[in-house]
């Protein structure tokens, strides 16, 4: 359990610099997009229409499409929108 | 110091031109009867490049004091005033302004509130802002007006305070009546209140999130910071008019007790009428009376300790409310004192005079009168009425 | 420089942080993604209260890589005012040297209803700020109640039986507040929103632009479609493509062939109680086809 910050703890004007990554929205799906990558053509639309944003292009020389699933929702967006319609929305155990 | 000529200015034109002297970036202000002159004068002085800043003519007092805050928040020297209903259309935000830490001056010139629509000078307009949070100041003169807006700046912008605050001067009376101001220098205003650039604003280089979304579990601590704050600014609000007395020969304290001493009744008041309270004291001083008088100038925080000093020795306290709190037990400044009187416990009989409202004329005999009823009580010890309505028919 | 493919967009780099508390599949999201990712480091949001401020900043996180002030609900345009005047100031006096953008999110209660008053206050002072609009067409966060935005004949829980007035025309006021660049914007169209959010911010006085949000939860489908709808409220003629731009008006989106509103509307939880009503479903039909003859859009397919 994180402790919580005492009233002298905290920057004044209830100004925060933390970023939202710590906390891990994963755990909201019910689904789960997984890549079929032997279609996927890296055309980045999925990246794009990614609402967290989650889905990133790997910075490797194959810049393979990655879904980081510590903060995807499972919304579907992506599996929708993809032209190749190589993401499948799998339920999630 | 130097010795300058004085210039015959009213109320508002002294903040006008205090405000220009500070070299303010950004003001925000909407007109409004009684404060139209001042940034009528701002406006002008803008335009005429003697003071250089964004005037932004917003569309009502709401947008001006959200433009200000943020303005401030950006690390601009900020400038607003207003009155009556626009201050009060601003009641929302000057929470916000507060709690998020951001040092807005405002100059309110007082004005009673609708209903009915009346444009003169009482204290319904700042009573409802008790609570927001802000410094709060009340001025007896013109000359104060203009020594405190300097003031207002070095004390908003100390990093152990970081709150905004509000300049108090009666509407019509103080704000329309001219008497001569001795200004200090610009060079002398710039060395008392220089500005410097703040570090936790909105910046490209160093991003934060101000105004977040709070759970139940920050709230609380949060509002106890500021509220502590404002609390802890007393001594340093002290302190700056200390040093502004030891620059400009004026010095005027934050409870200014007259002949308190060896008073048997005490009245205190705010604003302008201290000076006919004051004068009144001085006439039956005259005649033998053992009267006194406290102006008390630091509204919020509340001067606790130098109030209950001042007012000990008395038999008989008398405080002055130009404002009515309907519901309430009494009025405001009445609640204050005796709230002090029974934490420090002192049993001293206090009765509560509203005066003034709707900007009703206040004179010497009705002070004279409020003493006489004060005398009656500090004699017996028995207060038969907590509230007298100086002056009210029927 | 105008994105000419989504490489140009994917390139840059992102402003909005992931672990934020929008709803799976909101369209705010990708809003505030897209808009931060185009108008970059140099710029402040100004947020008002609504569903993106409360979900993205949510103490002590905050899903907002760029200095970011959220004051009150119906004051964004003043905040922004003000932020404006501060940096030209103190730029002009040499106390600061780097400009920025300044650029407001704000929700169409925001927007059209209590902050109309402040809308078209900074757009008649002619402040150099952006303002965009995401319009999800109601008060999405405090529960679905209806705005001055929600379309004719939706469902939300203040007009159960359906909204009875047309939506605000929000272009419309910001043409007649002579703001010389307003433009109209879908997630679905994406290289068109990136390229008006471009310009916007390059103009020299205010611009605006209005930004249709789809909101799987107050429009009541299923999150996956957020996208499509976006899509299809542009081709069945409801969310004209079009910018204005010093006293030209321009379609940049062109819908050759229109699909038929009812593909629009069927897929919405909020129009369901119109399905089988000819009378109201012909009514907003024939909204689409005036917006089409007005701004040049094809007939419906057959």
């Amino acid at each position: 359990m994180k402790k919580l910050p005492n009233w002298n703890e905290m920057e004044k004007g209830f100004i925060t610099r933390t970023l939202s990554e710590f906390n891990k929205t994963g755990t909201w799906r019910t689904f789960k997009p997984i890549i079929d990558y032997s279609r996927c053509t890296k055309c980045g639309w999925c990246i794009v229409y990614c609402p967290e944003p989650c889905i990133y292009s790997e910075s490797t020389k194959e810049g393979k499409i990655v879904i980081d699933y510590d903060f995807c929702k499972g919304c579907g967006i992506c599996a929708e929108e993809c032209p190749i319609k190589c993401i499948d929305m799998v339920m999630e155990e | 110091m130097q010795l300058v000529e004085p210039l015959l200015l009213s109320g508002n034109l002294a903040i006008a031109y205090a405000v220009k002297q500070l070299d303010v970036d950004v003001v925000a202000a909407y007109p409004i009867t009684p404060q139209t002159t001042m940034v009528e004068k701002i406006s002008e002085y803008v335009a005429k490049g003697e003071l250089k800043a964004s005037f932004i003519l917003v569309e009502s007092e709401h947008s001006a004091i959200s433009a200000c805050l943020s303005a401030a928040a950006s690390g601009a020297r900020v400038f607003t005033s207003s009155s009556s209903q626009g201050l009060l259309l601003m009641h929302e935000i000057l929470f916000i302004t507060s709690a998020l830490r951001h040092p807005v001056v405002m100059a309110i010139a007082n004005r009673s509130v609708s209903a009915p629509i009346n444009i003169w000078n009482d204290h319904g307009d700042i009573m409802p802002q008790r609570d927001t949070g802000w410094i709060q100041l009340f001025v007896e003169s013109a000359q104060e007006a203009y020594d405190k807006i300097i003031q207002a700046y070095r004390i908003a912008e100390d990093d152990r305070v970081r709150l905004p605050i509000m300049i108090n001067i009666d509407g019509i009376v103080l704000s329309h009546t001219y008497e001569p101001i001795y200004p200090l220098g610009d060079s002398e205003v710039a060395s008392f209140s220089p500005w410097s650039l703040y570090s936790a604003r909105l910046d490209p280089d160093n991003p934060l999130t101000m105004g977040a979304f709070c759970y139940p579990d920050y709230y609380f601590e949060t509002r106890y910071q500021s509220a502590k704050a404002l609390k802890d600014s007393l001594p340093i609000i002290s302190k700056v008019d200390e040093e502004f007395g030891k620059l400009s020969g004026r010095s005027y304290g934050i409870v200014s007790p007259f002949e308190c001493d060896d008073a048997d009744t005490i009245l205190i008041s705010m604003g302008s009428i201290s000076t006919t309270v004051r004068a009144t004291v001085k006439k039956l001083r005259e005649k033998g009376e053992k009267v006194g008088m406290v102006s008390l100038r630091l509204f919020r925080p509340f001067p606790f300790d130098e109030i209950i000093k001042s007012i000990k020795n008395a038999k008989a306290i008398g405080i002055v409310d130009r404002a009515l709190s309907p519901g309430a037990i009494a009025g405001p400044v009445f609640t204050d004192v005796t709230s002090a009187l029974y934490l420090a416990k002192m049993n001293i009989p206090a009765v509560n005079f509203f005066v003034g409202l709707g900007g009703r004329d206040v004179k010497m005999n009705d002070i004279e009168s409020i003493f006489d009823e004060l005398k009656g009580i500090a004699k017996t010890g028995i207060v038969k009425e907590n509230s007298y309505y100086i002056g009210l028919r029927g | 420089m105008p994105f000419k493919s989504i490489k140009d967009i994917i390139v840059r780099q992102d402003f909005f942080s992931p672990g934020h508390g929008l709803c799976s599949g909101c369209g705010a999201a990708q809003i505030a993604r897209i808009v931060t990712k185009v108008v970059g480091k140099d710029s402040v949001i100004i947020n008002a209260t609504g569903c993106m401020e409360v979900s993205t900043t949510t103490y002590p996180g905050t899903a907002w890589k760029l200095p970011y002030i959220h004051v009150a609900f119906e004051n964004a345009a003043a905040v922004a005012s003000g932020i404006r005047s501060a940096y030209d100031a103190l730029i002009m006096k040499k106390k600061l040297s780097k400009d920025v953008n300044v650029v407001v999110l704000a929700g169409d209660g925001g927007t059209a209803d209590i902050g109309l008053q402040a809308l078209s206050g900074a757009f008649e002072r002619g402040d150099r700020i952006t303002y965009i609009c995401y319009d999800n067409e109601a008060y999405m966060n405090t529960g679905i109640q209806r705005s001055g935005a929600t379309p004719y004949s939706a469902w939300t829980t203040t007009t159960p039986a359906g909204q009875r007035t047309l939506k605000k025309d929000l272009m419309g006021i910001a043409i007649a507040h002579r703001v010389k660049y307003v433009a109209t914007a879908s997630i679905a169209y994406l290289l068109d929103a990136t390229n008006k959010v471009e310009k916007a911010i390059s103009i020299n006085g205010p611009s605006f632009i209005h930004w249709l949000q789809p909101c799987t939860i107050g429009w009541r489908y299923d999150p996956k479609l957020t996208v499509r709808l976006s899509r299809l409220a542009v081709k069945a003629g409801l969310w004209p493509l079009y910018e204005y731009y010093d006293g030209v008006t321009k379609l940049t989106v062109q819908v050759p062939k229109r699909v038929p509103v009812i593909e629009y509307l069927k897929p919405q939880g909020r129009f369901r109680h119109i399905m089988d009503n000819q009378d109201e479903l012909a009514k907003i039909q024939s909204y689409a086809d005036e917006i089409s003859a007005k701004f040049g859009l094809g007939p419906v397919a057959e």
